[in-house]
């Protein structure tokens, strides 16, 4: 099996018709998921390469019971963008863009969880997610990511950076190690999805066997995720902590200091992590060695 | 009816605006892998935000010469005024960056003192000009968003005036938070409970709850990350008001501002003004291996293993998810221009950008600039070994090629190490 995503999963794209989505949009048909439908109010009853275009989400739902979205529109649009995916019906929204505005963000967050408490967000700024072999959505790159073999044990990666996604998707495949979900939760501020809505789910998976985790400098979340595992998971995780020697940033007023406390830094992280009995990398290569120990295990 | 801790309405007439100010530890929380999206703003720029949302501020104006501080001061008309230094740095006050003056002769010395003034490496280009004011009380306000909780979070105290974050560590009870969902907003009897909370001097609620709502229009309607008030002064008279005034905006919502000003007076290193005008995303670091990755997270990596191998990294350098010849040009320029690089490491993860491009992005690259350090590439990835097939006939001394993050970082560090 696979979290959140799958060969079930039929996804509305929001902005196929921009240039951004329709090379997404037509990588992911590729890759064998169900692009039923784009999005464009003034392009309504158009199609890009035979995929329809509605002009709403609402209206896309109907026609193809879509149960998913991808949003590939620029940022001042995406606070509309979601809502209009949460009102026409889908449970699932995956959200690409970039740069979009943190109180729009906090704001749609708390909209979801209020008026759409069903509804999934991923995102903003993220890769998106690839259940590999069933379903990729976003901007990952599908050849990168082995899809789990019968009778091998696979495992689940949830990750906040882009390229380093990457980098363990295809350090995985390298050990011949199949991924039956890899999550790019976004390192935005407030992510729609977090790791422990991500553990939780690979917890719940009998195909997940373990999971990687890829964390950054930054909040609390890799820290709020060791909570989550030292009381709640029994599958082995190994984690990856990006920007151990990363310089410090400019810092947002004493405010942001006392909301931070003493978390945010690669060492508390890892520390943290570590003592939840995560098995922690010094870097991306050493996790994936650190998951081909466990998965000999297995 | 009083905290204990204040004297009711007892007058300090301050030159220091911002109370007995800290030095402003370096963040160990900072986030290099978001773009550099952030505004800071001066103190002047600050209280013209929160003028622009009716939040009382004293009368000033900002200047940048001696002559025009004496003529700001005559326009105020009313000493003693207030001449402070404009820099984005903690200790101004003690610096001597903040002073006092009784007219016209005293705001002339004070503004040549402190015009070209170094503190703590900023020098002084602007000066901030405002009438004086009287305070009874100083109060701290701030609006800022909690991560963790996913809610604004609003934080208020009847101890300003110092350094907030030694209260919050010995006294956290003197700080009153609430956290705001951003569906709901702050309303005024929310506002009122919070100020009651706070135990500020009942004379000061009314404003309080005034400027209070006002500072979180500002915060939310204004996209800042952060709005912050140190010292919120409770004047003799009875009037609520931001003596200080620290901003910094979302640079993500520029699209719906009017910002160039507030952008154009970013304090950058020279090396991170070149890049940013290039578009890429770049912080100066001390060391002597010069980074080029994609990806903010494989950037900071990249800084990881460099260290970890015994090298120190020059700079972070995330030329994002592409790698075309046009922004590994850029990007080669930008570490090519510092004079402390001896090797350059560049570390690529083709993902969706295939291998080949990339290798192509990297030879036209090097055509069009003269690279003076020597340089490794780790390309992996999409297509990594047909990107390597065209990288091959171009490799020398000065460009190698090496299979891992791992190898290629100890080569790079070996080679910094032989060149200096």
């Amino acid at each position: 099996m696979s979290i959140f995503v799958d060969e079930n999963t039929k996804v509305v794209y929001q902005g196929l018709t921009g240039s951004q989505g329709r090379y997404y949009g037509l990588l992911n048909r590729d890759y064998g998921t169900q692009v039923v439908a784009g999005t464009n109010p003034k392009k309504a009853g158009t199609d890009v390469d035979g995929i329809p275009i509605f002009a709403s989400v609402g209206e896309a739902v109907e026609a193809t019971g879509a149960n998913a979205s991808c949003i590939f529109i620029p940022a001042p649009g995406v606070k509309d963008a979601v809502i209009e995916a949460a009102e026409g019906g889908v449970e699932f929204i995956v959200c690409i863009t970039e740069g979009v505005p943190a109180h729009d963000e906090a704001w749609f967050y708390n909209k979801l969880r209020r008026d759409f408490p069903n509804v999934r967000l991923l995102g903003p700024n993220c890769p998106g997610i690839i259940s590999p072999g069933k379903c990729n959505i976003g901007i990952t790159a599908g050849h990168i990511a082995k899809a789990p073999e019968a009778g091998k044990p696979a495992v689940g990666i949830v990750s906040r950076s882009g390229t380093l996604t990457y980098q363990a998707l295809y350090e995985l495949k390298l050990q011949d190690i199949g991924v039956t979900t890899c999550v790019g939760i976004g390192g935005d501020p407030v992510p729609g999805t977090s790791f422990i809505d991500c553990l939780e789910a690979f917890e719940a998976d009998p195909d997940t066997r373990a999971v990687m985790m890829i964390g950054e400098i930054g909040g609390s979340a890799e820290e709020e995720a060791a909570e989550y595992i030292a009381s709640n998971m029994s599958k082995p995780v190994v984690a990856y902590v990006a920007g151990q020697t990363a310089p410090p940033g400019k810092k947002m007023g004493h405010a942001g200091a006392i909301v931070s406390g003493g978390k945010g830094t690669a060492a508390a992280k890892m520390d943290a992590l570590q003592s939840a009995g995560v098995k922690v990398g010094a870097n991306p290569t050493e996790a994936g060695e650190l998951m081909v120990e466990i998965v000999k295990g297995l | 009816m009083w905290d204990g801790h204040h004297h009711p309405f007892s007058i300090a007439r301050r030159a220091v605006g911002n109370g007995p100010m800290a030095p402003s530890p370096s963040s160990s929380r900072g986030e290099p892998s978001r773009k550099a999206t952030r505004l800071d703003l001066f103190e002047y720029q600050g209280k013209q935000f929160f003028a622009s949302y009716d939040i009382p501020v004293s009368k000033g104006e900002a200047v940048t010469t001696v002559d025009d501080a004496v003529a700001a001061a005559e326009r105020i008309g009313q000493y003693p005024v207030v001449v402070k230094a404009q820099v984005q740095v903690g200790g101004r006050g003690k610096a001597g960056g903040i002073k006092l003056a009784d007219n016209a002769d005293e705001v002339r010395e004070h503004a040549t003192n402190i015009l070209g003034m170094d503190i703590k490496g900023h020098v002084v280009k602007v000066l901030w000009i405002e009438v004086a004011s009287d305070i009874a009380e100083e109060y701290y306000a701030s609006f800022t968003l909690d991560r963790s909780a996913k809610k604004h979070l609003g934080m208020l105290s009847a101890e300003g005036g110092v350094e907030i974050e030694a209260v919050a560590a010995e006294n956290p009870d003197a700080i009153a938070k609430i956290w705001i969902d951003p569906v709901d907003g702050l309303d005024e009897a929310t506002a009122r409970e919070w100020v009651k909370a706070a135990k500020l001097n009942p004379a000061a609620e009314d404003g309080a709850v005034d400027v209070l709502l006002k500072l979180y229009r500002a915060y939310t309607e204004g996209d800042a990350d952060l709005t912050e008030i140190n010292p919120l002064i409770l004047k003799p008279t009875g009037e609520v008001h931001a003596l200080d005034a620290k901003v910094t905006l979302d640079g993500n919502a520029s699209f719906r501002h009017e910002w160039s000003e507030f952008e154009a007076t970013q304090v950058r290193d020279e090396r991170e003004q070149a890049a940013h005008e290039k578009g890429l995303q770049y912080v100066g670091l001390d060391g002597s291996v010069g980074i080029i990755a994609n990806g903010a997270g494989l950037a900071m990596s990249t800084l990881d293993v460099v260290n970890q191998v015994g090298g120190s990294p020059a700079n972070f350098l995330d030329i994002g998810g592409g790698a075309n010849a046009d922004v590994m040009a850029g990007a080669l320029e930008v570490i090519n221009n510092d004079p402390a690089v001896r090797s350059i490491f560049i570390n690529i993860f083709g993902g969706i950008t295939r291998g080949e491009e990339v290798a192509n992005g990297i030879v036209e690259a090097l055509r069009r600039v003269d690279i003076d350090a020597p340089i490794v590439i780790r390309l992996d990835g999409t297509n990594a070994e047909e990107g390597r097939a065209i990288l091959e006939p171009h490799l020398s001394d000065k460009l190698q090629m090496q299979p891992t993050m791992l190898d290629a970082a100890r080569t790079a560090v070996q080679l910094a190490a032989s060149a200096s």
